[in-house]
């Protein structure tokens, strides 16, 4: 399901096991594609890496309750005016509401969230954000407002996934066979 | 992605902690272990040098936060040093910058 009305395209779409250690091949994947597809400052493609990760790190957590061979969905879209980085887990879901508050950071109280801070962390560090959540899953749609890149790139080409050290990364999120989807 | 940690106890009280790469939910655990360890074994003054760490997420930040409650709970402290701006943008966003002393040389953090 895409996030836009109109003309939009999937740039990549990756399916993660919910384990710790892809959080960081995720983080590569989406950055590259951002610094390829977009035009971004180099701090503005530190923050979607930082949301990204925040996001993928909820959406492992949630699946601790279920299923290790459900996937996490990354995926990145574009038009001609925003980047979207959906992040889709299949854990129990939460109830945004329900969200504890933290106290001022001046309150000695505030250091008993150890965490919770992954989606305050990401409200602050994108253009938009939405979260939706039932008991089938959790999504969460980033959005970046940039145009595209200019160094030549036309809507029709996709991310060239050579530009990418996926084999240093598989190796280094010490995937073994039995998890290669 | 492995996390790089080197302790220096060559300048007491203090213990400095150096850390290197990138700390996220698959490399954390790593750096609570090597705290909670040093609290174990009677250090107070712990000083986390963050200089070389690459990437930080909130989960980084709730091993610093909970090592930081432990060793003050111990009448210590830990602090950090830390000049990346990128690093230090996510103890600001979050407010933490205030929670925690930040120098910007290991010097400077272990003259207190």
């Amino acid at each position: 399901m895409s996030p836009f009305d109109g003309s939009s395209e999937t740039v990549l779409s990756l399916e993660i096991p919910p384990r710790a250690e892809f959080v960081a091949v995720a983080r590569l994947v989406v950055s590259t594609a951002a610094k390829s597809r977009r035009e971004l400052a180099d701090d503005r493609v530190a923050d979607l890496t930082l949301a990204l990760s925040e996001a993928c790190t909820n959406a492992i957590e949630a699946h601790d309750a279920k299923d290790e061979a459900d996937r996490v969905t990354v995926r990145v879209d574009e038009d001609d005016e925003r980047l979207v980085v959906t992040v889709e887990d299949r854990g129990p879901g939460f109830d945004l509401m329900e969200l504890p508050t933290h106290p001022a950071v001046t309150d000695p109280d505030r250091l008993n969230f150890e965490r919770g801070l992954g989606i305050p962390i990401i409200r602050n560090l994108v253009d938009e954000v939405t979260f939706t959540s039932d008991d089938g899953g959790t999504k969460v749609s980033m959005v970046l407002h940039c145009p595209p890149s200019v160094a030549g790139m036309g809507p029709d080409d996709l991310l060239d996934l050579d530009d990418v050290d996926l084999d240093a990364a598989w190796d280094d999120a010490g995937l073994d066979d039995e998890v290669i989807p | 992605m492995d996390l790089g940690i080197e302790v220096d106890e060559s300048r007491p009280p203090h213990v400095v902690v150096e850390v290197r790469g990138e700390v996220d939910i698959a490399t954390a655990p790593k750096l609570r272990e090597k705290l909670v360890e040093l609290a174990s074994q009677g250090a107070q003054q712990v000083v986390v040098d963050l200089d070389a760490v690459e990437f930080l997420d909130s989960t980084g930040l709730g091993v610093l936060i909970g090592g930081m409650k432990r060793l003050r709970g111990l009448d210590g402290d830990l602090t950090l040093v830390c000049t990346s701006p990128r690093i230090l943008k996510v103890f600001e966003i979050t407010g933490l910058n205030r929670a925690f002393t930040i120098y910007e040389t290991v010097d400077a953090a272990v003259a207190g």
